[in-house]
């Protein structure tokens, strides 16, 4: 059945500003544009699911052309949920631990220098380019000793003890590769006199709609939706805060739009986190800061541009005083999260990132800035900068020690 | 003056002008086809486009039921990349009298169409975006046809066997000798040129406007035009054929055609000097939205694209009829019998769907007064294009990197041509309309062989500018392949270009509201703020040219 909520597509007047605005349409002809990929060609499969294209394969689902759509046409979600319903289910091992990041997590943190030894061995490399397609010029996050929550529960009797709190839904990369991350957001917002309470909570289901996992994905969600919505409850928290672009994308609007799950138990009071900065900010709620004397260029993340969360991130670093803030044109990096991983995508993905790399190359900044984990991957594997999180900056700063 | 002899000519190029005119050709007979307009732009390329199994003749029509199951089971043999066989259901409403149900069952089962009760949920397994609340179901072999591309494929076929056709053409003057007409004479409207052709048969196919001809023929004709407007909804709210278990009346029918559907009909008795403006009203469009919605309640929450109407050619035989009460049965009449005029015959009445078997009764009298004795292979012979019996794109290692919504659609529209028009070069399948998936090569073929003189023409042959921007995208695009192909100059390309954007926005004024109106605005403003169109003044440039 056609479902109405779903039929955004009819409102597509075919000015084709998507296309302009797509990063992939401009990297590669094999795909034509969102407007023929989404609105145009969604026509065609209601009629008939065999005319579906291959080319949709390409999108990166990085949401630019919602973005751009004066009609409001949700094509990325129409795109995305075409290649879940329409293409054939087919089991690729790379696929399947790709858009597994939890489980790939929690095993590789049990073994992480040898598995960081590993993944950084050209033959290694090569063997994975051969067999699983992963291409061997891509370098791979490396992964943390242990996990952040381990590290965690001897923290949380300290910080049950402040009055303000809020529920901090870490997300794989800061569990499994980046514990400083979360232990910066800790900081900062134990700065603020708010304390951080961990629920808990599975991958956020962002590589597994990627891959086409969406039972999995659903079943994720259904149970982060409880999870924090009975923490928030039970803790009293504040708001629920991520510090992960996408993860914070996935939970407020991906679970909605695209798996279509109801999340309206977490939808108000989730935020990301700068969003959550700001306002308590705004409330005069502000940390001592010393001056960081760096030249910083911000790139800001697709998602976060999606959910109109940019400004928020842009007016906290503002905050931080002596901070020589860059703020770069808005272009996607490439990565799009497992896409950059594949082989057959590697090129494209690349490609699209060449001017955001050119872009960073004419500031010349001593750090790039960016809210995104798997945009930091990227930049840093094709520019010579290491990328830091706003958070990260914020940490930085704070008076003291 | 140019001379033409043949031996038979057939006035009217829609479906039962263009079946005559192929059902000679296969018989050997030498045969030409004079169109006024365009192939399939009357009556043919004006009505919701359903593969009729007879139900809904079934109880008022025994008669025309019985024609139509017998045209349904040839026409899915002889016509497939025409047809789609989507299975029809017959849903009774709330509001619908349930003794109809019953009635029409027993009907069905007198005129021989295979009708199947099921039950509310099975009908809605079927067809999901039904009206839930329905209280009975029948299931019926309804489908849909296009009648272009029929209309088009009998043309192809009939040139192809040595035919001609001269489309934007029409009769000036019958010819006489005495008591039997020997001729016609025409003008072009597209090279303004006047010719005349001789033969000793000519066939009246033209419908409606039928009676225009007997009048210059010096005899009486006597038509009943009726009027029935339809709606076009912006994709495909169902993929099964979907009518309303009642009486036959306004707005009863839902078809999917291509990538829209349709909402039909209404009926309306028009007087016969208006059938060559007709217009929508608004209340027509109300109802039929209205009565839609009740079959498919997504009706009101989708895009409505345009709105046109046709008008039935009915012959009043007698009496003063409603246009839906009267029957749509055949009328073959040879005038040397009626009027003592010998040399000419009228086939008129009928449908869309039993074009075959008009142009077979037609040609059967010309065949006798001729003396051929060739029998009709009509039934048998596929048309250009549905030759075999299934293609599956997958299998044609020619297509690969084609994507397949461009193979498959122009597949769809083409049949077994589509290896004539598809080819791995990158210009020939770059679109030119994208919301059709109209490839340059789908048009370069068109100009070449589909007798398209101008870019509404070539519409009713690709399906060009009938998506969702009703052109705005693409009918520049096109415009410009006519120069590029030889097929016009880039001055008439140009006016070409602008008399196409009138005929579209004709069927848009009807429902200017919502993203229709906010489409028409978009295009508006690419044709007007852009371009200038309605600035150049074409006289000049003309006059230019040719100096």
């Amino acid at each position: 059945m056609i479902k109405l909520e779903n039929i955004s597509f009819d409102h597509c007047i075919k000015c084709t500003v998507c296309t302009i605005y797509c990063p992939v349409a401009r990297a590669t002809h094999h795909f034509p544009g969102p407007k023929q990929s989404g609105p145009d060609t969604e026509r065609l499969r209601i009629k008939n699911p065999n005319l579906l294209d291959e080319s949709l394969k390409y999108c990166t689902n990085c949401k630019r052309c919602e973005i751009a759509c004066p009609s409001n046409v949700k094509i990325a979600d129409i795109i995305q949920s075409s290649k879940w319903k329409y293409f054939k289910k087919r089991f690729r091992l790379r696929d399947y631990f790709l858009a597994r990041t939890d489980l790939m997590g929690s095993a590789a943190t049990l073994v992480s220098p040898i598995v960081n030894f590993f993944t950084g061995l050209y033959p290694v490399k090569l063997a994975l380019d051969i067999f699983f397609k992963i291409p061997s010029k891509r370098t791979f996050p490396k992964y943390a000793q242990g996990t952040f929550r381990r590290w965690y529960k001897k923290q949380h009797t300290a910080q049950t003890a402040y009055k303000r709190r809020v529920v901090y839904f870490h997300g794989c990369y800061v569990n499994y590769n980046n514990h400083q991350l979360g232990k910066d957001v800790i900081r900062v917002l134990n700065a603020m006199n708010i304390g951080v309470i961990l629920p808990k909570e599975k991958c956020c289901g962002v590589p597994l709609i990627a891959n086409g996992y969406i039972t999995k994905a659903r079943k994720n969600a259904r149970y982060n939706i409880a999870s924090l919505r009975g923490e928030l409850e039970m803790e009293s928290g504040e708001k629920i805060v991520t510090a992960s672009s996408s993860c914070a994308f996935a939970l407020k609007y991906e679970y909605p739009n695209l798996i279509e799950l109801d999340n309206s138990a977490i939808f108000n009071d989730l935020e990301y986190i700068t969003r959550y900065i700001y306002t308590r900010f705004e409330q005069g709620d502000i940390p001592a800061m010393k001056p960081i004397p760096m030249r910083v260029a911000y790139h800001s993340p697709c998602h976060l541009e999606r959910m109109g969360g940019v400004p928020y991130t842009i007016e906290v670093l503002k905050k931080i005083p002596g901070l020589d803030l860059h703020i770069l044109h808005s272009e996607c990096c490439g990565i799009a999260g497992t896409y950059g991983f594949k082989k057959e995508y590697y090129n494209v993905s690349q490609k699209i990132g060449d001017e955001l790399f050119g872009r960073i190359e004419r500031v010349q900044p001593d750090y790039v800035i960016s809210d995104c984990e798997t945009c930091k991957w990227q930049i840093e594997m094709s520019t010579p900068y290491k990328v830091l999180h706003p958070v990260t900056v914020l940490a930085m700063s704070l008076a003291q020690h | 003056m140019n001379r033409i002899e043949t031996d038979v000519i057939v006035i009217g190029g829609g479906a039962t002008g263009a079946g005559t005119l192929r059902d000679l050709s296969l018989r050997g007979i030498r045969a030409v086809l004079i169109e006024k307009n365009d192939i399939a732009s009357g009556t043919t390329g004006r009505n919701h486009g359903l593969l009729h199994s007879g139900t809904r003749y079934a109880v008022n029509d025994l008669e025309s039921a019985r024609e139509c199951i017998s045209e349904n089971r040839i026409l899915k043999k002889i016509a497939r990349h025409c047809i789609e066989d989507t299975g029809g259901l017959f849903v009774t409403l709330p509001e619908d009298d349930p003794s109809y149900h019953s009635k029409l069952i027993e009907h069905c089962k007198y005129a021989g169409i295979p009708c199947e009760e099921i039950s509310v949920s099975e009908a809605l397994r079927i067809e999901p975006n039904l009206n839930a609340s329905a209280l009975a179901a029948l299931r019926v072999p309804d489908g849909t046809i296009d009648p272009f591309r029929l209309t088009a494929a009998n043309i192809l076929d009939a040139q192809e066997h040595g035919a001609k056709i001269f489309t934007h053409s029409y009769v000036t003057e019958i010819l006489k000798e005495g008591t039997s007409v020997t001729g016609v004479r025409c003008f072009s409207t597209d090279s303004r040129d006047t010719f005349e052709i001789y033969a000793p048969m000519i066939v009246n196919a033209a419908g409606v406007w039928g009676q225009r001809l007997c009048e210059l023929a010096g005899i009486e004709l006597k038509m009943f035009p009726s009027k029935g407007s339809m709606v076009i909804i912006d994709y495909r709210i169902n993929n099964v054929v979907v009518n309303r278990c009642r009486i036959p009346s306004d707005g009863d029918i839902i078809v999917p055609g291509d990538t829209v559907s349709l909402i039909g009909t209404t009926s309306r008795k028009i007087p016969y000097d208006r059938i060559d403006e007709l217009t929508v009203d608004e209340d027509e469009i109300e109802t039929l939205l209205e009565n839609g919605e009740k079959l498919i309640p997504n009706v009101s929450k989708t895009r409505v694209l345009r709105a046109y109407s046709g008008v039935r050619p009915l012959i009043a035989v007698s009496g003063q009829l409603d246009g839906r009460d009267i029957s749509r049965g055949i009328v073959l009449i040879d005038h040397e019998r009626r009027d003592g005029l010998s040399g000419l015959v009228t086939i008129a009445g009928g449908k869309l769907m039993t074009y075959r078997l008009m142009a077979k009764m037609a040609t059967d009298l010309v065949c006798k007064k001729l003396g051929v004795r060739k029998k009709c292979a009509t039934h048998r012979l596929p048309l250009p294009g549905s030759e075999q019996k299934i293609f599956s794109s997958r299998r044609v290692q020619k297509f690969t990197g084609i994507p397949n919504s461009i193979v498959g659609s122009t597949f769809y529209r083409h049949g077994e041509r589509v290896s004539q028009i598809l080819s791995s070069d990158r210009r020939n399948y770059g679109l030119v309309c994208e919301c059709e998936m109209v490839t340059e090569g789908e048009i370069e073929y068109a100009l070449k062989n589909l007798n398209v003189k101008n870019l509404v023409d070539l519409r009713r042959r690709t399906r060009i500018g009938m998506g969702p921007c009703q052109g705005g995208l693409c009918a520049y695009r096109a415009a410009g392949l006519f120069p590029r192909y030889n097929a016009a100059s880039s001055v008439e390309s140009n006016r070409m270009l602008k008399d196409f954007l009138e005929e579209r926005w004709k069927g848009i004024k009807p429902i200017l509201w919502g993203d229709a109106l906010r489409e028409t605005e978009f295009i508006y403003w690419i044709y007007e703020g852009l371009f200038g169109l309605g600035d150049i003044n074409f006289s000049d440039m003309e006059g230019e040219e040719h100096a």
